[in-house]
């Protein structure tokens, strides 16, 4: 099997803490194309892997001005230009009965921000993953702490970064196929 | 548990109670996994709840069809109680949609630990609550199948919504906050659904929770925008849940109509609600946590603190009941005092006076540690917390319209067979789609479990080692 065929060099660990420790130190080793797997948030693990990512609350924040913007918009235009109505002789831009349906609008275009930003920014949905292939990986949903190293990392050399990780407490050790 | 960590975040005495017995990962993955994978082990309670939720369920249906064919004449609404049981149940089941939302967004932002194995469960109330809600201002149309006339969208009679309406704000209310709930529900549901698509052994079943988890493989880099945007959802959600019951208490709030028109309706309608919520999260959670033998995860520590949240919320309820028949009297006109007096001794009088023995007096056993400790206590003050909201409801509605202003235009308001069937029928609505629910997804959130687990107890390996030394590992 030659590199190209290879997706990377996955190791399991017992525990967050293990994980995350192993992460830092890939890190300092110099390896910089790797992902982390693991059943649920470890904190400081995308900052030891250095993939944090602060797009998303703009995009969030982006979304929730459109809401606004459309929301209000479309009050306005409805009540003032397009269909004005004399209720009870109150101005047609009588903009504090605006206010709750303009609230409406930026919260469910934040909230959409929010949830398909995130589900897009991820790559999701995806069906298929490389890592899906290695060995007892389905674990990364219940108990396992997984790190992996990709052949695209400059530095990946598929000996080196085994020893790395049985250096490191890792508890198996596995290639992943592309 | 014996051996204390220093992992995460000093944990106080009390979170240790909200887990019980010698859980790590595997373990909590394996029993809440184990309600949706292991089909046969369902308790007979399922089955039975389930048919009785099945039966009424096809009643509503059967009211439903009469209605579409007779039109809302078969209700009891008609002048001058336009709004009856139509509106009474709306703003019931939308109530009680609120205390999902408190617990999963509003504790989510204040930390609160003991949230996370209750918040899956009430969420899902939420949605099933906002469906049996939606049900009746659709049907009150009359004409359900042009209720898309509500929104605002070019069309060739060239007629828009008025903006101006609280009717208009609460359709745009209700239709976010049951698209941003939902949004919220399936969210949090996509880590467990690669969990259940892990461990499925039935191909069909692991086919269908591979799509919905989306291809969910637990990456450091997905995880950190998955709570961000977690975190975000909860701090959009908060105001949006206050937001909805005051809008829903505008529709009567901003009418000029004495018992009405008052300024404390919008938070006291949103006490009220998340009163009501949380009667029924408990009336839901003592059973199940039994039947699917749950007590490890949702423990005696979490019913005693929703029945304090249930308390304080009930008190404030009780405040805006003393502030109404103050105004009534301190305001000087003379409709609004007839109000309080009708309310107190017209032709509904019990019905207010069982609203105040049910909401005002009842509650106040669970000031007692030991009461609160008493789950058939906590089971029966949630089902008489119920029907008190439901009576203050129509004590708001019904009872305020049926004396008008001119008393030639007094009449009264009596609830029809058919009113019963929708009310009773969005009972079984409920019920069906909640037992559907814990069966066939995830009723407590997995992952959080597990992240629970770590912050309590620092890490254990499979062989029970304590682990955990980094200082690193920051709450959320």
């Amino acid at each position: 099997m030659s590199a190209a065929t290879v997706h990377g060099i996955i190791a399991r660990y017992e525990s967050a803490d293990a994980l995350l420790s192993a992460a830092r130190q890939a890190r300092q080793r110099g390896y910089r194309r790797m992902d982390a797997f693991s059943p649920m948030p470890v904190h400081g693990l995308s900052e030891a892997l250095d993939a944090e990512d602060f797009r998303l609350p703009w995009l969030v924040f982006l979304c929730g001005v459109a809401g606004a913007a459309l929301g209000y918009g479309l009050q306005y235009f409805v009540s003032v230009v397009d269909y004005p109505l004399n209720i009870g002789g109150r101005p047609f831009h009588s903009w504090p009965s605006f206010i709750p349906v303009t609230f409406e609008t930026t919260v469910l275009l934040a909230a959409f921000g929010a949830v398909f930003g995130m589900f897009a920014m991820n790559g999701l949905p995806r069906p298929h993953h490389p890592v899906f292939g290695a060995p007892g990986f389905d674990r990364a949903s219940s108990d396992g702490f997984f790190l992996c190293v990709e052949a695209t990392d400059p530095k990946f050399d598929r000996e080196e970064v085994k020893r790395f990780f049985a250096d490191t407490g890792a508890v198996d050790v596995a290639e992943v196929d592309e | 548990m014996s051996h204390s960590s220093h992992a995460s975040q000093p944990t106080h005495g009390a979170d240790r109670e909200l887990l019980i017995g010698a859980h790590d990962y595997g373990t909590v993955t394996d029993r809440i996994a184990g309600v949706v994978l292991n089909q046969r082990g369902h308790p007979l309670p399922w089955f039975a709840v389930f048919a009785l939720a099945f039966l009424l369920l096809n009643g509503m249906m059967l009211t439903i069809t009469y209605l579409l064919y007779r039109g809302v004449g078969i209700w009891g609404i008609n002048q001058p109680a336009g709004w009856g049981f139509d509106i009474i149940n709306f703003v019931w089941w939308i109530g009680i949609g609120h205390a999902g939302t408190l617990i999963s967004a509003i504790l989510l932002l204040m930390r609160q630990q003991w949230r996370t194995s209750i918040n899956r469960f009430a969420e899902a109330m939420t949605l099933f609550a906002v469906a049996c809600a939606g049900l009746y201002p659709l049907l009150h149309t009359g004409r359900p199948w042009v209720a898309y006339w509500l929104f605002p969208y070019p069309n060739v009679m060239g007629m828009w919504p008025q903006f101006r309406s609280p009717l208009i704000w609460d359709v745009f209310a209700v239709s976010t906050y049951m698209t941003v709930s939902a949004l919220f529900w399936f969210v949090g549901l996509v880590p467990d659904l690669a969990t259940l698509r892990d461990r499925a052994r039935n191909k069909v079943a692991r086919i269908l929770f591979g799509i919905g988890a989306l291809g969910w493989r637990g990456s450091a880099r997905h995880w950190s925008r998955y709570e961000a945007a977690y975190l975000m959802l909860a701090g959009l959600s908060t105001p949006l849940v206050l937001s909805v019951h005051s809008i829903v208490s505008f529709d009567f709030a901003v009418s000029v109509l004495p018992g009405w028109h008052t300024t404390v309706f919008p938070p006291y309608f949103v006490a009220g609600a998340i009163y009501a919520g949380f009667a029924m999260v408990l009336t839901l959670a003592i059973p199940i946590r039994a039947w699917y033998g749950l007590k490890d995860f949702i423990t005696d520590k979490h019913l005693d603190w929703m029945a304090k949240i249930m308390l304080a919320t009930g008190l404030i309820v009780v405040y805006g009941y003393v502030m109404e028949m103050f105004f009534g009297w301190y305001s000087g006109n003379p409709y609004e005092g007839y109000l309080i007096k009708n309310r107190m001794t017209g032709p509904y009088a019990p019905l207010f006076w069982g609203l105040l023995i049910c909401n005002g007096v009842v509650p106040q056993v669970l000031w007692s540690p030991r009461w609160r400790a008493s789950v058939p206590v906590l089971f029966a003050v949630s089902l008489v917390v119920s029907v008190g909201m439901w009576l203050e409801r129509f004590i708001i509605i019904p009872v305020s319209l049926h004396r008008d202003f001119l008393p030639s235009s007094w009449g009264m308001y009596v609830p029809t067979l058919w009113d019963w069937g929708m009310f009773i029928g969005t009972l079984g609505l409920f019920f069906f789609l909640m037992f559907l629910f814990i069966r066939f997804l995830p009723m407590i959130s997995i992952f959080e479990m597990r992240d629970l687990v770590l912050r309590l107890r620092g890490h254990r390996s499979e062989s029970r080692e304590p682990i955990a030394k980094s200082t690193e590992v920051e709450p959320v």
